[in-house]
């Protein structure tokens, strides 16, 4: 790549755009899974999630990019490791003093971004031979592929499981049959399995469309 | 106290099972479950590396980690409070143990190293073995054998999980599955359904 090459070229545009489908961190790169699931049961705690697991996707990838000449290949996991707990621990000191209710929801899994395997999987094979400016591009891209997921389970899950979006209610409380209705909300939604399920779902649509992506 | 223990042991195997509950080593679980065979190693694996990584990081959290851990040193340390390392403390228990692991297997038990191959040094970013020691902190267990038998329960969870849906998609191989939802579609799918069911140990009291 050369020097001059400008800042938002074709090439540097796909890599913020292939990771929202063809190339999507969870879907198609099975990466990533663990953290996904088990916050999605509402939408708010998703969206903090995706944006942490960005932040530290973007700013890891620049750091690693950075050193990428100086570190030693034999203990490279480790400066790894060291890179993606500090920007954690940082995420996660930054939650806890603004938005504490959501950090207690997100439990470990704030913690758990360290072993992400987003992450790895991105430094390993990105931005270890990119220079910062394209690692940023792709650690951005990625994490908001993986957001976008995040997202969509979410909402998923939080309309069908509790009949409302970021804690607003959107089927209306007359509907319901304790108050005379017809509607009742499907409580399995809210169970961590049919996070699974809702993901499995999103993945047949998703090569249906794009039949590429297809395994044998 | 023995029942205790027993108790700590079901519960982290099937009530709080790592995967169906908590989603942790997904990536590997998703990755490795092609065959029975291999499945057996990671799995074996992980039971090793969490039953040892569990008692040391309990260790770690209680004697240098939370505030007025490090009060054995003096006085003047009593109200020292670093709780907010946890995160680099621990992973880097995790990669140097399971590097330690690694040497000591190979060392003494030559055989097991060539069955577990590669997956001891990628035991070190699974999720489950990180997961398994922030729960220890939250839970705050009272000794060190309850941490040990949590980690070993932990193990023993993700092994049976594993071991399931290795053979599961081995046979459905043999099914006629639409072709968009092949492969990792219907993995997750069946993980799903494997999770429901693994959900009917929750009215257990323990």
């Amino acid at each position: 790549m050369s020097d001059r090459e400008s800042l938002f070229s074709k090439k540097n545009l796909s890599l913020l755009s292939g990771p929202m489908n063809s190339n999507n961190p969870i879907t198609v790169q099975v990466l990533g899974i663990c953290s996904a699931l088990a916050v999605t049961a509402q939408l708010k705690p998703a969206i903090v999630m995706a944006i942490s697991v960005t932040l530290v996707v973007a700013f890891a990838n620049v750091i690693i990019s950075v050193l990428r000449n100086t570190i030693p290949n034999r203990i490279r996991i480790i400066v790894q490791l060291v890179v993606i707990a500090a920007l954690v621990i940082l995420v996660d000191q930054v939650l806890k003093a603004y938005v504490y209710d959501v950090s207690k929801q997100l439990s470990v899994f704030v913690g758990l971004i360290i072993t992400n395997c987003i992450l790895m999987g991105r430094l390993e094979a990105f931005a270890l031979g990119n220079r910062p400016w394209p690692s940023f591009l792709d650690g951005i891209g990625n994490g908001a592929g993986y957001g976008a997921i995040l997202v969509i389970v979410g909402i998923f899950r939080e309309i069908l499981g509790s009949g409302s979006l970021m804690g607003v209610r959107i089927i209306p409380e007359s509907w319901y049959i304790a108050n005379g209705g017809f509607y009742s909300n499907n409580g399995m939604m809210i169970l961590p399995p049919m996070a699974l399920v809702t993901v499995g779902v999103i993945i047949w649509v998703q090569r249906s469309k794009n039949r590429k992506l297809i395994e044998d | 106290m023995m029942e205790n223990l027993l108790n700590i042991f079901i519960k982290s195997i099937f009530i709080e099972n790592m995967i169906f509950a908590y989603f942790l080593g997904m990536c590997s679980y998703l990755a490795i479950s092609k065959s029975v065979k291999t499945a057996m190693g990671l799995g074996i694996a992980v039971i090793f590396v969490l039953g040892i990584t569990l008692p040391v990081d309990y260790l770690l959290e209680n004697y240098v980690l939370v505030e007025g851990a490090l009060s054995w040193l003096g006085p003047d340390f009593a109200d020292v409070d670093l709780s907010f390392l946890s995160f680099i403390m621990f992973i880097a228990v995790i990669a140097s143990m399971t590097q330690l692991v690694e040497m000591v297997v190979e060392k003494f038990a030559p055989t097991l190293y060539n069955q577990l191959g590669i997956f001891l040094p990628l035991i070190a970013v699974n999720c489950a073995i990180l997961g398994g020691s922030l729960f220890m902190q939250q839970k705050a267990f009272n000794n060190l054998g309850e941490a040990t038998v949590y980690g070993l329960g932990s193990g023993v969870g993700w092994f049976l999980a594993i071991i399931g849906i290795a053979a599961i998609r081995e046979k459905t191989r043999y099914s006629n599955i639409p072709a968009p939802l092949r492969g990792l579609g219907i993995s997750f799918i069946i993980t799903g359904l494997m999770g429901i069911a693994f959900m009917g140990f929750m009215g257990i009291k323990l």
